[in-house]
């Protein structure tokens, strides 16, 4: 560890706060766009975590991964939104309360 | 004694952000919340030398993906304040809160008291100034099938949108007029009893 | 020559899809000849084939010819492929010989019967069936061909399906080889257990190092397929009622090639016997030898000219099962090929006189044919000499050789085969003497007929009223008329058409000639035997008696058979004894054996299912619904926690996801 640097400790501490706020974000909140959001929270978190391993193990894979990780971000935000959009087109201001179909 | 300022100032910036995002009543409040935690997670990786994903992550994130946020809450006009002070589903917020912070004490927890045993930070990569190269050539070699694999996710994911989103056929859409739904139609997915 | 072989079935089943797609445009008789030319097709690849394997040196004559992995399932793979080999090329040369000339008589036959093109529609699918069953190179091809043969065989019995008799012998027919098929198929999934593969080349080799168990069960099991598809005892009741289909299809499936498969098999299979415990192939011999007899007996006593031939199949049939349980596998191929020729032959003959009787099988109503009728009346006298064993034709060859190998098993197997030999002497007499000479009586109906039908369809109170008369009258305004009773007008017998007296022609030659093949004057004119040798090896028994036990053998069979003929002549011919003594009213009714079936599968038999099915319902049905209502239960309960609430789901996982952190600490994983 480079002296003078940060804690790691602190680094992935802070990803646990941010990704245990996302969390309660998607359970907390109604507003499927916000929940959305919420995720994305969660996935930073993440993406802290691996490049903060990257750096502590001198390991450039975990930089790569969160290329994916965005990728993949990306790519789920795209479908997320298409879905939230026909829901919210047929049914202006609903929640994902009120998508329950589901229920058994 | 710098990185620690920058970490203290990124670390509030990201905490409010989060805590912006979920308090927020107004969806577009809340995306901009979002924004900020994504530039403070942007100077974080600055901070921990990775320049390439620190500009990815704002270009990216805080570029398209927020923008795209914004985007649908304006087309669908979706802005109205969401009540915060009611919660239809009983016991849902306090054990929300309950199991967030639980996971949170548990993940701190589990960080505070390992120690981290891995090689010792040399970083060539920021020296040499070759970090990008040196990623570009780990994701054409040891990575490079996981690389063709996101190519075809984007594409299922652009089809997927299209799929999704698209009108039926040889009529034009009025945004302020539910779409008639057709029996079979992908985009019936709601239960008109439950309100 | 030999990568011809995929062509032998494939004539037959290009001519059945051709039909099937454009028959009706095609008509008749088109359809017929089409049908006849793919067949006929297939005969000449089969010879092609037959001297390709001729050319081969004898130990080398074994040909595989894969068209594609059919069932491939992990270790479990079979091919769809064919054997060549000089079993499966003799099966292939006498099946599309008899079945060209059968669908030759059929164009003739079946000429302005509104389904002509269907009816040949089937026979081609039959034809190709039968290919592969003989031709197939493991089990399940064979299986395959089986149950196609099978089907061909309903669909062909009921193919006048407007009448409930038809229909319902139809059905017969498919239940009866149902229970057969059972034991092929057990057989077949035991084989591949104890060997690990069903083709035929690895039985081969294989079945000698199978335990006598094994061996055994096999045996058994493949027994009881062979009696389903042979119309053997228990099973051989649906082969008397299959008559209801058109004669050319009870020449060509029930007597010449489909019923003969149980043979083949046992014949392909010799080596399981072999291996088998000694005590199987008395069953065999005995199973074989009970048939023929029984069948024989009540060959004596029918009056319809297709039942007697009915009856004489299954007997013959049992003759096969005889020599198959005296080792004597070369023998049953020699029988099994002289009896289709001889046998197609009576059949057509018979279809023949139906024909120009206007469709009158009671040969109560026949007699002095001869003269109206001089082809088929020759013809015919030359499959009866042929069947009845007068030397020189093929049948007495093909039987004395059975008897010779029977007597090395047992002389009580022996005996039971010289009575059956008389008995069908003596029946098959008959018939020609009915049938062809005596007085002409086909001008009035029978005198028990009418009031017996009069009374089947409740025109008349009961049997014995006096003012019959009138209701005759009435009797014969019915639609469809049975046999015995006949059309009011006379019936004006006439010579069938030289489509239908050519086949005739050929097989009377055949029946006549066809011992050639097997003579067994020197070791060298045996040539079936040093052709099939090969295949049978593992379970040909081999001869020990000597020349003067031969000789002696076969004058004894020359006396029964002469004793046969001459009793029938005098009891039939000369009228000079009463013929009721000799057709008894138990022999009449088959022993009783279908009613009494009947009879037991309506009482007893239909308690013992009744109490299966109460098992059935209750208890099997009962734990399967038990389980189902103890998951219905618990999924009531598991349901509420579905409440199709996105972030109580969220909730959950999140939870979850806490729990794992804490399992993991606590356990000290990440510590």
């Amino acid at each position: 560890m480079i002296v003078g640097a940060v804690s790691a400790h602190l680094y992935l501490s802070l990803s646990a706060l941010l990704f245990g706020l996302g969390a309660i974000g998607v359970m907390v909140r109604r507003n499927p766009l916000v929940m959305f959001m919420s995720i994305e929270l969660m996935l930073n978190a993440v993406n802290l975590t691996f490049v903060t391993f990257a750096r502590e193990l001198d390991d450039l894979a975990g930089q790569v991964v969160v290329l994916f990780v965005l990728v993949v971000a990306a790519a789920e935000v795209v479908v997320g939104l298409g879905i939230i959009v026909s829901v919210l087109r047929q049914r202006p201001g609903a929640t994902a309360d009120d998508a329950s179909l589901l229920r058994g | 004694m710098v990185e620690s300022f920058v970490f203290a100032v990124a670390a509030v910036v990201i905490v409010a952000g989060a805590v912006g995002v979920l308090v927020n009543r107004n969806p577009v409040h809340a995306a901009l919340s979002l924004v900020a935690t994504l530039f403070g997670v942007a100077v974080l990786f600055v901070a921990l030398e990775a320049n390439f994903l620190a500009a990815v992550q704002v270009i990216v994130y805080a570029g398209a993906i927020v923008v795209l946020f914004l985007f649908v809450i304006m087309l669908l006009g979706v802005d109205q304040s969401e009540d915060l002070d009611v919660e239809p589903l009983i016991g849902q917020r306090p054990a929300a809160i309950a199991i967030g912070v639980v996971l949170i004490i548990g993940l701190t927890g589990v960080v505070l008291t390992s120690s981290l045993t891995g090689a010792p930070a040399a970083h060539e990569w920021v020296r040499d100034g070759a970090e990008v190269a040196q990623i570009g050539r780990l994701l054409f070699t040891d990575y490079v099938f996981a690389l063709e694999i996101t190519s075809l996710l984007l594409l299922v994911a652009v089809v997927g949108a299209v799929t999704l989103a698209r009108t039926i056929r040889g009529e034009t859409v009025d945004l302020d007029e539910p779409v008639p739904v057709l029996p079979g139609d992908p985009v019936d997915l709601i239960d008109e009893d439950v309100e | 020559m030999l990568e011809l072989t995929w062509l032998i079935p494939a004539l037959p089943l290009a001519g059945f899809v051709v039909l099937l797609v454009a028959g009706r445009r095609l008509g008749e008789p088109l359809a017929g000849w089409l049908a006849t030319a793919a067949v006929g097709g297939s005969f000449v690849a089969t010879a092609v084939v037959f001297l390709g394997l001729v050319a081969e040196p004898a130990a080398e004559r074994r040909f595989g010819q894969v068209l594609f992995e059919w069932v491939p399932a992990g270790g479990f793979s079979v091919d769809l492929g064919f054997l060549v080999d000089p079993l499966s090329v003799a099966m292939c040369l006498f099946v599309t010989f008899c079945a060209t000339l059968i669908h030759l008589y059929a164009i003739g036959y079946m000429h302005g019967d509104p389904n002509f093109t269907k009816f040949f529609v089937y026979l081609n699918l039959f034809v190709f069936s039968m290919l592969m069953l003989v031709l197939g190179d493991n089990m399940l091809v064979t299986f395959l061909g089986w149950e196609g043969v099978g089907a061909c065989s309903y669909f062909l019995i009921s193919f006048w399906h407007t009448s409930d008799a038809n229909a319902s012998a139809g059905k017969k027919a498919f239940v009866t080889n149902r229970v057969g098929d059972w034991g092929y198929m057990v057989a077949m999934f035991l084989t591949f257990t104890a060997l690990g593969s069903i083709r035929y080349v690895d039985i081969a080799d294989g079945a000698a190092g199978l335990t006598a168990t094994t061996a055994t069960a096999v045996a058994l099991l493949l027994l009881v397929g062979a009696a389903g598809k042979s119309a053997q005892i228990p099973l051989f009741v649906w082969l008397p009622d299959a008559m209801a289909g058109p004669t050319p299809v009870s020449a060509l499936i029930h007597a010449a090639t489909m019923v003969t498969s149980g043979v083949y098999l046992f014949t392909r299979m010799n080596g399981v016997v072999a291996a088998a415990h000694p005590w199987v192939s008395t069953v065999i011999a005995v199973i074989g030898v009970a048939t023929a007899l029984v069948a024989a007996s009540i060959a004596v006593a029918q009056n319809d000219i297709k039942k007697v031939l009915a009856y004489s199949t299954i007997s013959q049939l049992g003759y096969m099962f005889l020599a198959i349980g005296s080792g004597a596998y070369v023998a049953a191929i020699f029988h099994m090929i002289t009896h289709a020729f001889f046998k197609a032959l009576l059949f057509l003959g018979a279809g023949s006189v139906i024909h120009g009787m206007a469709d009158e099988q009671d040969m109560r109503r026949m007699g002095a044919l001869r003269k109206l009728m001089p082809v088929t009346a020759v013809t015919y006298i030359v499959g009866w000499l042929a069947i009845a064993g007068v030397p020189p034709f093929s049948g007495f060859w093909s039987k004395d050789e059975i008897l010779l190998f029977a007597w090395e098993k047992s002389p009580v197997l022996w005996f039971v085969g010289l009575v059956t030999a008389l008995l069908t002497a003596f029946y098959m007499s008959r018939q020609v003497f009915l049938t062809f000479f005596g007085e002409a009586r086909w001008d009035e109906p029978l005198e028990d007929a009418v009031p017996e039908l009069a009374v089947e369809r409740g025109l008349l109170p009961y049997e014995g009223e006096n003012e019959i008369d009138d209701d005759i009258e009435q009797v014969y305004e019915l639609d469809h008329l049975p046999h015995g009773v006949g059309p009011k007008e006379a019936i004006h017998p006439h010579e069938s058409p030289w489509l239908m007296t050519l086949p005739l022609v050929v097989l009377a030659v055949m029946a006549a000639v066809s011992e050639i093949i097997q003579l067994p004057v020197t070791n060298t004119t045996k040539y079936l035997e040093h052709w099939l040798y090969p295949v049978v090896e593992q379970g040909e028994h081999h001869l020990t008696a000597s020349t003067a036990t031969k000789w002696g053998l076969a004058v004894v069979a020359i006396v029964a058979g002469a004793v046969g003929i001459l009793g029938a002549a005098s009891i039939y011919l000369k009228r000079r004894l009463d013929e009721q003594p000799a057709a008894p009213e138990v022999l009449r009714n088959g022993w009783y054996y279908d009613s009494g079936l009947a009879a037991f599968m309506g009482g007893p038999g239909r308690a013992a299912f009744e109490a299966v099915a109460w098992f059935d319902r209750t208890i099997i049905d009962g734990a399967v619904n038990g389980v189902a209502t103890v998951v219905r239960v618990a999924s009531g309960g598991l349901q509420r926690t579905q409440t199709g609430f996105v972030r109580a789901y969220a909730g959950i996982v999140t939870a979850g996801a806490v729990l794992v952190v804490f399992v993991l600490i606590l356990r000290g994983v990440v510590l």
